[in-house]
Formats: C-alpha cells, sequence, structure tokens
C-alpha cells in the first residue's frame, strides 16, 4: 500500500472554532520561531462533513459490508442531503429496520451486501423503501 | 410582493423520536413532561386516539400502551440538536429568519421576489422537502404578508389536502378574504380565552369579523395591541421581524416531585431551585417583576391522602431581576404557606407584573445604591451558569432539577458517541 503525508493532527476530537494557541506571551528569552507560522491543526469534522446539518452519525453492527471495509462497529457517516445513485452506500429504512446497503438501482432496485454469505435484497412492488442518506465515509477504529 | 413564512415543525417532539425508529412511523407516540407527569407531546395517532395535551400519563397509560402506543420520556438533548439542524436549513433558505421556539420559525421572503400564488406554494413544497429530507422532520408552512397572517395560513395548511402542508395567502384582498372567513376567532393569533368571549360575545364569529371592525373603536373598546392585529390580518404588516405582540406576562417554573414530600427543610431549597431559574428566565426576557408568588399542591389524584392546595405572593418594593430578592420573596412566603402533616406533590413559583428594565421609574423614598437592579453580579452568574449550572446559591437545591423520573427516555442520538443509532 502507498501512503501518502497529509498533515499532523492533534490527539484531541478538535472542537469546529479551534483557535491555535500561542505560546509567546512573556518578552524574555528566545520566540518561538514557528509562531510566524502557526496554523490550525487539521480538522476532522471539516475533511469528513461536508454538509454539517443533513449529516448523522451512525454505527455498523454485523459483517455483510464487510468487503467495502465497513467492518463491525464502525462509525458511518451519512449524509441526508445527497441525493442517493447506482452503486451507492446507503442507509435505507426498510420494514421498520436501518440497514446499510449498496444501493443498486439496474436493472431491478436492490440492496446489495459486500460479503458473499448475504443474499441481494430485492424491493418487490408493494414494499416501502425508503432511503434515509447516502453513506460518504466509514470509521474504523483498530486500537 | 413581500411576503413571510411561518415553518412550524408538525408534532415536533414526537417526530425527533421518530426520525432513528423507522419501525414507529405509523405507531401513536406520546413524550412526557420532566418527571413523566404528563402528556407534552403527541403524534398524529395519538390525537386522533383522543389523548389530550396535558393529560397525566398515569390516567390514560393503560388504554394507549394496550392499544400498541409508544411513550418517551423529554429528551431534550435530541430535541434541541434536531431544532437546530432545522433552524440551520431555514436559515439557508431566506437572509433573515426569526426562531420563535424550538420548533417555529419566522422567514422573510423578501429576496425571493415571490409574485404568484403558485410561486408561493412552489417555496412551501420545496422548503417542506428539505427539511424533511435532510433532517427528517415534517413541517407545516404558512406564507402570508403579516405575520398575524402567517398564523392564518399555518391553521390552513393543517386542514386541506391539495398542497399537504402548505398554505398561501397573497397580498389580494379576496384572497384575505376567504382565508379569513374560514378561520374561529379564537385561533386568531394573540386572542386568548377572555378575549375570545368578550369577541364573541359582541358577536364576532370568525377571524373576517374582527378584521371587519372599526378600529378607533377596537383600540378604544381593548387594546392597542387588538388593534394591531386588526391591521394585521387586513394585511398591513405592523409587527417587523423579532417583534411579536405581547412579551410575557408571567414566568412559572413548577415541577411535580417523583416522592411526595412532607416536610419543610426538604421543600424549601428546591422552591429555591425554582425561583432562581425563574429569575434566569426573566432576564433573558430583559424584564424585571414586582409580584413574587409561590404555590404548593398535594396531589389530587390520591384521594386517600388529606388534601392541601394555595399560593401566596410577595409583592416587591421596587421591581427586580434579583435572584436575592426573589428568594427572599420565597423564604418569606414558603413558611407561611407549608403546612405540616401533608404530602405536597407539586410547587413552583410565578413572577408576574412586569417592567421593561429600561423604563424603571425609582421610588421617592428608595435610595438608589439599595436597590440591586441591573447588577454585574447577576450577569456574571448567567454567563457562568448558560450552559450548565456551575454556580449556586446556598439554599438552591442542587438535585432538583437533576433528580428526574425519565423511565422512558430515548437515547442521545445526535449528542452522544455511546448513544448512536445501530444499522446492520
Amino acid at each position: 500500500m502507498k501512503l501518502s503525508y497529509i498533515g499532523n493532527i492533534s490527539a484531541d476530537s478538535l472542537p469546529q472554532n479551534y483557535t491555535p494557541f500561542f505560546a509567546e506571551s512573556v518578552p524574555v528569552g528566545f520566540p518561538s520561531p514557528a509562531n510566524d507560522y502557526l496554523e490550525t491543526p487539521i480538522d476532522l469534522n471539516q475533511y469528513l462533513i461536508k454538509n454539517q446539518v443533513a449529516t448523522f452519525l451512525v454505527k455498523a453492527s454485523g459483517d455483510s459490508m464487510i468487503n467495502a471495509n465497513i467492518g463491525s462497529g464502525a462509525v458511518l457517516i451519512v449524509d441526508r442531503s445527497i441525493k442517493p445513485n447506482h452503486n451507492d452506500i446507503i442507509v435505507a429504512s426498510i420494514d421498520g429496520e436501518f440497514l446499510c446497503k449498496r444501493l443498486q438501482l439496474k436493472p431491478r432496485i436492490a440492496l446489495i451486501a459486500e460479503n458473499a454469505k448475504y443474499q441481494p435484497i430485492f424491493i418487490e412492488q408493494g414494499h416501502e423503501l425508503e432511503v434515509i442518506g447516502v453513506v460518504t465515509a466509514a470509521i474504523n477504529i483498530y486500537k | 410582493m413581500d411576503l413571510l413564512a411561518l415553518v412550524d415543525c408538525e408534532n415536533f417532539y414526537a417526530s425527533c423520536e421518530r426520525i432513528f425508529r423507522p419501525d414507529l412511523k405509523k405507531v401513536p407516540i406520546v413524550v412526557l413532561s420532566n418527571n413523566d407527569g404528563c402528556v407534552i407531546a403527541r403524534s398524529k395517532e395519538s390525537k386522533d386516539f383522543g389523548i389530550q395535551m396535558g393529560a397525566p400519563w398515569f390516567k390514560v397509560k393503560e388504554g394507549f400502551l394496550k392499544s400498541g402506543g409508544q411513550v418517551f420520556s423529554s429528551n431534550f438533548a435530541l430535541y434541541g440538536d434536531i431544532s437546530s439542524r432545522v433552524m440551520s436549513v431555514l436559515s439557508q433558505m431566506s437572509k433573515k429568519i426569526e426562531i420563535y421556539s424550538i420548533d417555529e420559525a419566522f422567514l422573510d421572503l423578501e429576496n425571493l421576489a415571490i409574485e404568484s400564488h403558485d410561486a408561493a406554494n412552489d417555496f412551501g413544497v420545496y422548503c417542506r422537502n428539505i427539511v424533511k429530507q435532510w433532517v427528517g422532520i415534517p413541517v407545516r408552512i404558512g406564507i402570508a404578508p403579516t405575520k398575524t397572517l402567517t398564523k392564518v395560513a399555518s391553521y390552513l395548511a393543517k386542514q386541506q389536502t391539495h398542497y399537504p402542508g402548505i398554505f398561501s395567502i397573497t397580498n389580494n384582498q379576496k384572497d384575505i378574504e376567504t382565508a379569513l372567513k374560514r378561520v374561529p376567532i379564537h385561533q386568531v393569533w394573540g386572542v386568548g380565552r377572555r378575549l375570545n368571549k368578550k369577541l364573541s360575545d359582541s358577536g364576532m364569529k370568525n377571524a373576517y369579523d374582527l378584521a371587519c371592525s372599526n378600529i378607533p373603536l377596537i383600540r378604544k373598546k381593548y387594546s392597542v395591541v387588538l388593534e394591531r392585529t386588526v391591521r394585521e390580518l387586513r394585511g398591513e404588516r405592523c409587527l417587523a421581524m423579532d417583534e411579536n405582540p405581547a412579551p410575557k406576562k408571567q414566568i412559572v417554573v413548577s415541577r411535580s416531585f417523583a416522592n411526595k414530600i412532607s416536610d419543610l427543610n426538604t421543600l424549601s431549597p428546591i422552591v429555591n431551585d425554582f425561583g432562581v431559574r425563574a429569575c434566569e428566565k426573566l432576564r433573558k426576557e430583559g424584564q424585571l417583576c414586582s409580584k413574587v408568588g409561590v404555590f404548593i399542591r398535594t396531589s389530587p389524584f390520591r384521594t386517600q391522602d388529606r388534601q392541601h392546595q394555595t399560593i401566596k405572593f410577595y409583592t416587591l418594593h421596587q421591581p427586580s431581576d434579583d435572584t436575592r430578592d426573589i428568594l427572599s420573596s420565597i423564604r418569606w412566603i414558603l413558611p407561611k404557606i407549608f403546612r405540616h402533616g401533608f404530602c405536597y406533590a407539586k410547587a413552583g413559583v410565578m413572577l408576574s407584573q412586569f417592567t421593561d428594565e429600561n423604563v424603571l421609574q425609582y421610588e421617592l423614598f428608595e435610595q438608589i445604591n439599595g436597590a440591586r437592579r441591573n447588577n454585574q453580579l447577576m450577569k456574571t452568574l448567567d454567563k457562568i451558569n448558560h450552559s450548565s449550572t456551575q454556580v449556586n446559591f446556598a439554599s438552591q437545591s442542587k438535585i432538583g432539577f437533576t433528580a428526574m423520573r425519565r423511565a422512558n427516555v430515548s437515547p442521545r442520538y445526535t449528542t452522544s458517541w455511546f448513544e448512536l443509532p445501530t444499522v446492520n
């Protein structure tokens, strides 16, 4: 796997209105040369969430989406404002239950699992499929 | 034409409970007040089932649950977050928005240059769809030239099926007239129970009758406030954004207790706590009060117990918003109304006779430096206690509000990492 460096990030979760702390206060000693280059640390919210008011976090359970790198316990970022397209990973409500699956629109509407163990769910006429939102990211915690 | 919109979340608390519970889509839902005392919100199905607003929970519980209803204790962490999401979506649609309550907002549609009835309805449909899709809350939208008419439109939006949840009244006189004729007088914004009786007695049946009344006569016989209502019903804008018919006339903070209380030492810190909360609200409204009331009562439902209920008032020498003044009034009242040998189930503090803090007149013999109004201490306290209480008055109970009975509370889906909804 090839990795590229994006930047450093502070260990704490960063609030949206994070303001950098200026270490330089007393006019003694040598001022940190870094102070002139101080920038706001990278904000995960900014990276993960495009439309905050329409975004909800949900927790995945089970292994049906394992091939899409969604493990049990992963936190999913669900954006309700995105119009779902063919092949999007979505959260839908069907028969009173929330499911996370890949949406297939053609040749016929179905919810596809990312695990050969599970059969696709075909949406027959008379069944109600409500797409709650599109999954834009999954956060897996390893340690 | 210049139009305003009133956006009102339908059955807001019940709708919030539904967002993360698709299994409850068609199930009747009720939400209970603090301490699970009475019903404060109902889904449409619960209304149809006959559950009344404010019904004591223990009275309707059996029938409601038996019929398959679902009950929730109030979950204000959830409702607050959902409300702020709805308001953010709305503020993206209009450059001026006034948040009127947790589930209502006025929008100024001036910048949208809506020129026809159809265009107004189209905006309504668009707005309703976006809020439903983005946040999951159904809203009702009334569009009209004045605030009072948006309330009329919102009422009519409830009744009609053509455009579900949307009703528009344009500047056209004929349009306004037809709408007003369909609205009973007690549904007009600002017409309370007492005023409704007076107006009905003088022969007015619907909003149109009120709009046709003689304005100088209305001012003489009733008030300038009602005059403004009449003008607004005629389509003349009297209430600007952020301006509403009448500020609150009283503030009440009260609770029923999870466990009945029969001694003064337990009761008084709790009542003091109500006093502190009431003062916080008073200062938020920018008002001063002259009258402090305290009431206590036993449970009227425990017919086997001896009953006692009473209220007593104390009049301040000078209007105040200082918590210390209100607490000393409570200290004076409470021992006088409390009686031994009774099990009290509810108590409350009521502040009334308001004056605007900017128009206070000093009493002739009052020493100005003796007055505690508008002081820095209260401002500082409010700032510190803004999001959660950090500093308490010594006489105030610290558990009064937290020791609540919330047996059926739903998870804090959107505000706690540990309570996220799960998907399979």
